[in-house]
Formats: structure tokens, sequence, C-alpha cells
């Protein structure tokens, strides 16, 4: 097993490497830079030579492959920083990127993981009762609820809810309630922590449910059909012991990698979830860096991006390799 | 029917709204202000630096200009006129120009702190200004060239300042009053040189700094020592990040924020009075914003002022006014200078310039003929135009449909900002731009300078040089005669949009703040980036 976990990380390094080039080449053909945006974007005008100095001053008059010495280079800079650990700052806000990540990340990650729950309590008991009550109208319910899911884009439901709120809370009480849009720590204020992150997580939980409903049906579908399950059946243990014991276990495999997939997703990848909710957390970093065309920054976001994906497909296999011994000893 | 009685509702609750506004100077006199409560606003850009000699977006001016002073500022109880300026650290009123309009002496106020304790004295002005009209090699001042009159700044006694102009300027004193013109302690400037400010605050104005969640909020609360006796009425203020304008909406509808203070579409208006009726009070105002259309000079056939005055004449700004402003965030006709100021246009002026003649159809007959005779009939071309929505595509897509009407056939390209910028400022890569002049204090002197050759001009993108246009703009901004600046200003702009054609005018923005009515005591002005100080807001706790 350990054996197996080392080939894997050390698997990690050559595709970080690759990633990291990648971003860079595609950030510097992106055209414009951050200083015409700050310093002129919005009309005013602005003297030539202070943009000249913004540009002198976040080095991008630099080469970008090749100095002397190479760590001059753009990209030797962007090197360097990974081997010193050093992100760099932002070229819009000039703060230190770990700071500006480490800002967002606990909201991220604690949307994150209340969407992965709200999928798990969807998703499970929802697939297990359509794959053993196949083609019968309950089936139905849940098939279609789930295909909602699926073709009902996250923002535009949470759009809805916000907006079904407001018209509800007016009609009910006179006064239109919105849920809050400034991030408090749930350690500082638990219930009103919820009340703002509940409604983005069953926003993406639905549709991240939607996807794990139907791949945890299919699959315990396939399980039931095999022998040992009908051995069991044969033997004489309880429907409940079968379905629970020996085949949600062995089914659980592919819905694992959609559930990791799909958390490593959600931790930079609601770009527009967290604009419909105003949430302070990385996938609106994301889309803000991009559009003032802050290179470090989103050089380091799709890097951190990467590594989170990097990560879950770690702990994907590790658990392949802890659910199935066949996977670890092949 | 029932959709015409919503309407008609709708349109009866703004009229009203509105009515109730114009009402509003003498209604507000009446109206002690209450002290006490936390304003909380939103805003739709984030904040790049906290420096604000180097920045310029609102969304560094609206949470962090509450924190500092300024020498002058614009009339925050008359935020309309262009040319109500009031002294903020300066001691009793705005100093009129002596010798010759060269020396401009102001008393510094002798009763100010900054927010450590240290007292303000005439050296942090002189420190501030050196910054920003002299600033060291390495420090960026974005807007150096508005001070290109100053010759010295001196200080002959602790409390008071002195300009000396190489010249005597009308657009001097507007410059002055520019809301990015910060004051810093001179200490500071010394002790920690001169980014220290770009991460660090330490004004004198109505609020002192307490927290920045970047991406989140700014927060500000009371400065007890103000030097305005009484202000500010609010105990504290929290400027909400919101960059998307539905959020921006609905947080005011849901009760998360009292106010925006850039402005809304008129539809957003529209639905926000008709969700919350007189829970909303809508202040509208022109807005110092000129959305114009750039050809461009380098390439064929637009180098031939036959095409670019057709393209003007084609445009029907007066009805486009009439159902733009319906949609978007654009309303007045106007020529190059903000409408409302002494040295704009008047309608009679304006009439005798192309485009803005008053028979449509004269105007494109003239500009179906000058076409036919440049042999550039049936043109097609490409507008360049940025990727937001207000009022840049609105007014883009319908330029396209104005052309269409003189058989030009036109295509958009929408890009994003970034790409917009590197296209039409770096490299010069279109046939026909949108592009926008959008100014913070309204000083047509300065605001009109990218008119000027592009060897001058940092900001025409047009790409021409006309010696007879820099000869003009020299001459208004020398002149101190109000009379002959603005018989200068008329032969500038005829030039400008008629004769040459070089940069023309589709219309002036419109800008349009609904808000909850218990946010009293701040009036619109006509650009999102004057009277943000904050300190003459207060919260009627009676209508919350």
């Amino acid at each position: 097993m350990y054996r197996y976990i080392i080939k894997r990380l050390l698997l990690t390094i050559p595709t970080l490497f690759g990633a990291a080039v990648l971003v860079f080449v595609l950030m510097r053909m992106v055209p414009g830079d951050v200083c015409e945006v700050r310093m002129a974007g919005f009309g005013a005008f602005a003297d030539q030579e202070a943009i000249d100095i913004c540009r002198e001053n976040l080095g991008l008059n630099n080469p970008w492959l090749w100095a002397w010495p190479w760590w001059d280079s753009q990209f030797g800079q962007v090197m360097w920083g990974y081997l010193t650990l050093d992100l760099g700052k932002s070229m819009w806000t000039g703060q230190p990127i770990t700071h500006e990540i480490g800002l967002r990340f606990q909201l991220s990650l604690q949307v994150a993981f209340m969407a992965t729950a709200v999928a798990i309590l969807i998703a499970i008991p929802l697939g297990t009762i359509s794959a053993v009550k196949q083609d019968t109208w309950i089936d139905y319910c849940v098939r279609t609820f789930s295909i909602a899911g699926i073709a009902m884009p996250s923002f535009w439901l949470g759009i809805m809810i916000i907006l079904g709120l407001l018209i509800t809370t007016q009609a009910w009480s006179g006064t239109p309630w919105m849920p809050p849009i400034v991030y408090v720590s749930p350690f500082e204020d638990l219930a009103g922590n919820l009340s703002q992150l509940i409604w983005p997580a069953v926003a993406t939980g639905y549709r991240y449910s939607a996807v794990a409903t139907r791949m945890t049906r299919s699959a315990l579908l396939e399980v039931l059909r095999e022998d040992y399950v009908r051995t069991a059946r044969a033997k004489g243990l309880l429907e409940r012991v079968i379905i629970n014991r020996h085949a949600l276990k062995n089914a659980m495999l592919p819905v694992i990698t959609i559930f990791g997939i799909e958390f490593a997703f959600l931790i930079g990848g609601l770009v527009v979830t967290e604009q419909v909710f105003n949430l302070n957390g990385l996938g609106k970093l994301f889309v803000e860096s991009v559009l003032t065309n802050d290179f470090t920054l989103t050089q380091q976001l799709v890097m951190l991006v990467v590594v989170i994906f990097v990560f879950m497909n770690f702990v994907v296999d590790i658990f392949y390799a802890w659910l199935d011994p066949r996977i670890r000893y092949a | 029917m029932k959709n015409f009685v919503a309407k008609s509702a709708v349109a009866l609750v703004v009229g009203l709204s509105l009515a109730l506004w114009a009402g509003g100077p003498a209604a507000a006199q009446t109206e002690t202000p209450q002290t006490g409560g936390i304003l909380n606003f939103v805003v739709g850009s984030k904040i790049p630096s906290y420096d604000a000699h180097m920045e310029s977006t609102f969304g560094m001016i609206h949470p962090i200009r509450p924190f500092y002073s300024l020498l002058i500022r614009v009339n925050p109880d008359n935020p309309q006129s262009p040319t109500d300026f009031v002294c903020d650290l300066c001691d009793g009123d705005v100093p009129t120009a002596t010798n010759n309009g060269l020396t401009y002496a102001f008393k510094i106020r002798q009763d100010v702190k900054f927010h450590n304790g240290e007292p303000l004295t005439a050296a942090d002005i002189k420190a501030t200004f050196d910054k920003i009209v002299f600033p060291p090699e390495g420090v960026p001042s974005t807007r150096k060239a508005f001070f290109s009159s100053v010759d010295s700044i001196t200080v002959p006694d602790t409390y008071t300042v002195v300009f000396n102009l190489k010249y005597a300027s009308g657009a001097f004193i507007p410059a002055l009053a520019a809301p990015y013109n910060f004051v810093y302690s001179k200490k500071d400037l010394d002790t920690y040189g001169y980014a220290w400010h770009q991460t660090n605050i330490n004004g004198s104005g109505a609020f002192t700094f307490v927290e920045h969640k970047p991406g989140a909020y700014v927060e500000g609360k009371k400065y007890a020592n103000f030097h305005v006796k009484g202000r500010p009425y609010l105990d504290g203020f929290k400027a909400i990040s919101a960059p998307k304008m539905a959020v921006r909406l609905q947080a005011i509808r849901g009760g998360r924020a009292g106010i925006e203070f850039r402005g809304f579409p008129p539809k957003a208006r529209d639905d926000l009075v008709a969700a919350l009726g007189d829970k909303i009070v809508v202040q509208e105002s022109d807005w110092n914003c000129a959305l114009q259309f750039l050809p461009n000079l380098r390439r064929k056939p637009f180098d031939d002022v036959r095409v670019r005055r057709a393209l003007t004449l084609a445009v029907d700004r007066r009805e486009g006014s009439k159902y733009l402003s319906q949609i978007a965030i654009v309303k007045t006709v106007g020529g190059i200078v903000f409408p409302n100021h002494p040295l704009a246009a008047t309608e009679e002026e304006l009439e005798q310039i192309a485009g803005y003649w008053p028979s449509i159809e004269k105007s494109r007959t003239e500009a179906r003929r000058l076409l036919k005779e440049a042999g550039a009939e049936g043109l097609e071309f490409v507008l360049t135009n940025r990727g937001v929505d207000q009022p840049y595509r609105v007014v883009g897509t319908w330029l396209i449909d104005q052309w269409k009407k003189v058989g030009l056939k036109v295509t958009q390209n929408v890009l994003p900002s970034p790409a917009f910028y590197d296209a039409v400022r770096k490299k010069h890569d279109f046939d026909v731009t949108v592009y926008f002049n959008c100014q913070s204090i309204v000083n047509p002197l300065a605001d009109v300078s990218g008119y000027q050759s592009d060897d001058i001009a940092g900001n025409n993108y047009a790409g021409y040089q006309d010696r007879e246009m820099d000869k003009l703009f020299d001459a208004m901004n020398r002149s101190n005669d109000p009379a002959e600046q603005r018989r200068i200003m008329r032969a500038y702009e005829k030039r400008a949009l008629d004769d040459q054609a070089y940069q023309l005018i589709t219309l002036w923005w419109y800008k349009i703040n609904p808000h909850r009515s218990y946010v009293k005591g701040w009036k619109i002005a006509p650009s999102h980036y004057l009277n943000q100080a904050l300190d003459n807001i207060w919260l009627d706790k009676s209508l919350m």
C-alpha cells in the first residue's frame, strides 16, 4: 500500500509542472495588461508615464522566458516562486497571494463540504431507492427529480432561490428578506453563517446530487445482478442487509469518483454561483483576477485548482485501493 | 391590460418619487438630521490599493474617500453645480486668484488632526500636492497632467499654502477639487515612503478605518475629532463589495444595503420602485461621462473626413435619447462639454453641428452624398465595443442600426475589457470603436484635452495630429476670461465634431440612484466619484 501511495505522489510532480507551464503561456497570450485596466480602465484620464511606471514596478516589462540571470524573466520568477514556496503578490492589490487565497479558502471549503453533504444526503438514499424500486412510480419520480437537477444550472437555481425568498418574505411579513451578503465565520456566528451558505449549498448540492443519484442507481442495478448477490439472497439474508452490506459498498466505486471530482470542482469552480450569492470565495476571486488581467493571481488560482484536483484524484485512488484490494495489488 | 396597469403603476410611483426628489432640497431643510446608525452600501468594483493619487476606480473612492479630507471639494449641499466649490481643509471660502491669476493662497484650518492624532498643517498639503504634481521618479501619479499649470507650491507659514502657476488657468480650481486628491501626512510620507499609502490609511476624514476584508467589505467608524462640528451623523459605514449588479439591486431590495452610489439602469429603478414603493427614493442626474465613437484615422477610409462626417450625420441622437433612456444609462444630447456646464453648447449652438441638425432626414441625405463622393457607399466595417452591457453594448447595437439607415454594413466585435483596451489603446487595432470619457470632477478644460493631437494627448485614440486643435486647446487653457474660453471652446468643438469629425459623441450618460428612503442627506452629483465623504449622510430611523 505504501509503495502504491508513493508512486501516486511522484506522478503528481510532472502533472503540476506541466500545468504550471501551460497556465503561464496561456495567461501571457491574453491581450491587455493589469496597469491599463487599473489606471485607465474607467474612462478617466491616466497619465501614460504613470501606466509605464506601474508596468515597470510589476515586472511586466521583463522578458517572458529568458533573461540574465534567468530568474529575472517572468517564467523564471514564477518557477523560482514555486521552489521557494513564494506565490508572489497580486498585481491588482499588491497583497501576497497566499493572503488573498487564504481569506477566501475557508468559505469555498465550507460551501464545498456543505454542498457535498447535501448531495450525499440526497443522492445515496434516492439512488438506492430508485434502483431497488426499478421501473415503479417511485423510480420515475426520482429520475425526473435527478434529470431536473442536471438540466438546471445551479446559478439559475440560485437566482430563483433569492427571488423566491424576496417575494415570499415580502408577501408573508411585508418586508423582503434575502440571505446575508457578507460572510461571517461559523465560529463567530453559526446562525448567520448558515443563513448565508445554506442556499448556495442547496443550489449546487442539488445539481451535484442529481449526477450522483443517477450514478448510484446504475451502479447499484449492475451490482444487484451479480452472482454473489443472488447467492446472498439464496442464503436467506434480509434484503436490507444485502443492499447495505454487500451491494452498496461495491456500487460505491464510481460514485466516489463523482464525489471526488465534484468536490474539487466546488472549491474553485463555483464562479457564477459565488457571484449570484455574493460569496467572497475562490470562484469570485478567479473571475475578478481574469477581468483585471492579474496574471500572477490567475496563475496561482489555476495552480491551486490543479493541486486540489490532483489531490482529490489521489484520495479517490487511495479509496479505490481500500475498497477493492484487487486494485492495490495490481 | 394587466401589463398596462402594472406599467402605469410603476410609472406613477417613479413619477412621484422623482417629484419628491425635485422637492427634496426644500423638504430636506425642514428635516433635522438624526445621529447614529451604520450605513451599509454596495460597491460594484474592487479596491486595487488605497492610494488615490495613483488609482482611478470608484471601487477605491467609494469605500476609502470617507477616511480622507481634501483641500477643497464640490459643495456637498449643491453637487449638481459644476462650479460650486467649498473649502474642506482650507478656511473660509475658496480663494480667488491674485497676481493676474497666477497665485492661489489657501489658509488652512487649525483644528484638523489626522486619525493618528497628529495636527494637519500646510506642510501636509504641500507634501501631498508635491507627490501629485511633481512625483519623484518611479512614483506613479495618474492625474499629474491636470496640474500642468502649477509651477511651484510653497508654505509661507504653518497654516498657509500657496500654489504658484506658470499661467492663469480656469482648469486649476476644479482639478484641485478632484476626489482623488486625498491629503496625506507629510510625516507618513517622509517616514514610510511614497508606497505606504497603498496599503495603509491615515487620513483626516469623517471616518476612521476599522477593517478591510479584501473582496468582502471595508468598515469605518465615526471620527470623533472630525473638523466639521456635529459631523458625521453616522456611527459608521460598511462598504460591501458586490460586483454583480443583480446582487446590488437585491441587496437594496432585501434590506442588506441602503444605497449604491454608482447607478442603476432604468429597468432596475422601475423594479425597485415597483417592489418597495415609498420605501425607495430615486435621485437622477446628468452624468459626466460621454459615450463616444472613434473612427480610426490610421485606417482607410476613415482618414477621409467625408466618411467620418457621414458617420456622425447618420446618427439620430434626439430620437435615440427617447428610446435608449428607457433601457440604458444614457440620455442627454450634448457636445464635448458636460451639458450643464456654462462652457457647454446651448441647444441653438448644437444645432449648427453636424449630427445635431434639427432634421435627421437632411442629415442622412448629406451623409449618403458624402459617402458617395468618397466612394464609400455600402461601406463595410467593424465596430469594436467593450463587453459590458450598460451602456456600451446597448448603444453599440443602436449605432449599427443608425448606420444601416445610410447603407453602411457594420458588424460588432465585443471584447472583454482587457482585450478591448489592448486593441484600442495599445495596438490601435479597430475600424471604429465605442469609447468613453468619464471624469470625476466636471472640469471641461481638462476633460476635453483628449481631443488634442495624439502626440500631445495620451488619451486620443483616434490617431490624428491637428495643430489647429492643439493651438485652440492651449489658448483656451491659458485664458482666464470665461467669455473667451467659451468662444474658443465652440471653435474647438466645431472642429472636433463637425469640420474634422474626429471623435464623436453618441449620448451623455444618465445617472440613476434609487436608494432606501431612510438614507438622508446625500445628494446626487454628476459623477459617481463625487460627494462620497459620507459626512452629510444620516439615517431616518422612523423609516427603517
